[in-house]
């Protein structure tokens, strides 16, 4: 990875005392990190949880197959609640932005009231609440309709974002070539609008994923659930956590990445109808 | 309307906990958030990859699983704390990264002439740090530390998972109690948008105060 232009900001190309200094710092850092590995499997080694007979359940197919079942789960949760969340997203970002205050109300109260109520009320509100008015869903869906309820609010101000910074030639374009203010919405300023916010739509999906481990509280058997239910049988609480743990870091990661090479794709190269529409502007040639 | 009269204490114990939980959390994750922050744009490699590996780790795991592990797998490995004690300390490294990188983007809006002012008068990285860049990056990133603070109350919630008895557990236990879901969920629900909106207009306030645009 090059050296970004934070890294520049506070010190300059390093000369022999500098380079001596970032030597030595480079050292105790080393230093404090060791110590703090070997802290931590003293911790192990004296709770008797470094033996082998601990670690080697975790090199057999069964128990990988029933956590990545339950990473399966996830996914099928997050897919389901990210679709649903971005559907609410659209419809309530074109409310907010319509010329119409009974859409444009009704739209902003219900993104500001979410947005401020935390997610597990929400699932508790299913759990506990709806049986006694006669809405008893299946798990999966308990898990799901809290998420996409409380994400919809996020992915809705992300894609008014979006949409305000489509400039206001291209509604007033489309509708002066008798487009409807719905269809030049949803043929030119939308598409244009979900392309600028891809990155943010992506990371905020990828932190919906992480909510979907409020399955531990509904009790689906998504990766986080299915973690419990394995170190409940197996015994091996930490070693199967921290497993858990570094699935979700591997999948996540990869999302984050995604989402970064999204971004700075985007930074460096403008979408090809700017480009087309601009022939003339300097392009950064990229690839 | 009874219900929630009935159970002022427990629903004021709750809020006092979220409270609690919250601003403890922030101050821990504004001092990890600038250590981190000033690791990873420091001119030393090591602390810089150590910086990006703890964001990393921290941001791209659940906060529930964190919560799981220092509550259920650390005792296994000899590591004991109180419940409120775990889950300060969990939440506030989980949000220390999130400061990390808001503080970070701050430092990356103040202008390099500053940092290089503060070199051509001889201070060091620490001192440049502390005394020019820092000040100006945190005015400058008072709004996405605002939206963390936000964020940092919604998941101290979470700790109703691992059985702190904050805002969202105290309101469950009435409800199991009385089965009147509506009107405590509602006053949760309305309890939790009055403190977001405490933060929100602290948040303004201080950017009135102190923000530089740029």
């Amino acid at each position: 990875m090059s050296s970004s232009p934070t890294s520049r900001l506070l010190f300059d190309d390093p000369g022999p005392r500098a380079r001596r200094r970032i030597r030595i710092t480079t050292a105790g850092t080393l230093l404090v990190g060791a110590a703090l590995v070997a802290l931590a499997l003293r911790q192990f080694a004296e709770n008797g949880q470094l033996a082998a007979e601990r670690w080697e359940p975790f090199g057999t197919w069964p128990m990988w197959r029933y956590l990545l079942d339950g990473l399966l789960s996830t996914a099928k949760a997050a897919v389901v609640a990210i679709a649903l969340a971005m559907a609410g997203g659209i419809v309530l970002a074109l409310g907010r932005t319509s010329p119409s205050r009974w859409l444009r109300w009704p739209a902003a109260a219900y993104v500001e009231v979410v947005r401020t109520i935390p997610a597990l009320l929400l699932v508790y509100v299913v759990l506990f609440a709806l049986p006694r008015y006669g809405v008893n869903m299946p798990l999966f869906w308990k898990l799901v309709v809290p998420l996409a309820v409380s994400n919809a609010a996020a992915f809705a101000e992300i894609f008014r974002a979006g949409i305000r910074s489509v400039e206001r030639g291209q509604l007033e374009a489309g509708l002066a070539v008798g487009l409807t203010r719905g269809r030049a919405m949803r043929l030119i300023v939308l598409p244009q609008a979900a392309r600028r916010v891809l990155p943010s739509l992506v990371s905020q999906s990828a932190g919906l994923l992480k909510d979907t481990s409020l399955g531990y509280v509904v009790s689906y058997a998504e990766l986080l659930y299915s973690g419990k239910v394995l170190a409940n049988y197996n015994h091996l609480l930490i070693q199967t956590y921290l497993i858990v743990a570094l699935i979700y870091l591997v999948v996540n990661a990869t999302l984050s990445k995604i989402a970064r090479t999204l971004e700075a794709r985007q930074r460096t190269r403008p979408s090809r109808a700017v480009r087309d529409a601009a022939p003339g502007a300097p392009v950064v040639k990229t690839s | 309307m009874n219900v929630i009269t009935d159970h002022l204490s427990e629903f004021g114990d709750g809020l006092l906990m979220t409270v609690e939980l919250t601003l403890l959390a922030l101050a821990g994750a504004l001092a990890a958030g600038i250590v981190v922050a000033a690791m990873r744009v420091s001119p030393v490699r090591v602390l810089r990859a150590a910086g990006m590996a703890y964001v990393e780790t921290l941001q791209n795991i659940p906060l529930l699983v964190w919560l799981v592990i220092a509550v259920f797998g650390l005792p296994e490995i000899g590591v004991m704390a109180g419940l409120f004690t775990s889950a300060v300390v969990v939440i506030a490294l989980y949000q220390g990264a999130y400061m990390a990188e808001a503080i970070r983007s701050g430092i990356n809006a103040v202008p390099a002439g500053q940092g290089e002012a503060a070199r051509a008068l001889g201070l060091t990285f620490v001192q440049s740090l502390r005394l020019i860049v820092l000040p100006q990056a945190l005015r400058t990133a008072i709004q996405p530390l605002g939206t963390i603070a936000i964020m940092t109350l919604m998941n101290t919630a979470m700790a109703a998972a691992i059985g702190v008895v904050e805002l969202t557990a105290a309101a469950n236990r009435v409800n199991l109690a009385e089965a009147q879901p509506i009107y405590i969920f509602v006053t949760a629900g309305l309890l939790y948008m009055a403190l977001s909106a405490v933060f929100g207009l602290v948040t303004g306030a201080l950017e009135r105060k102190l923000a530089i645009l740029r």
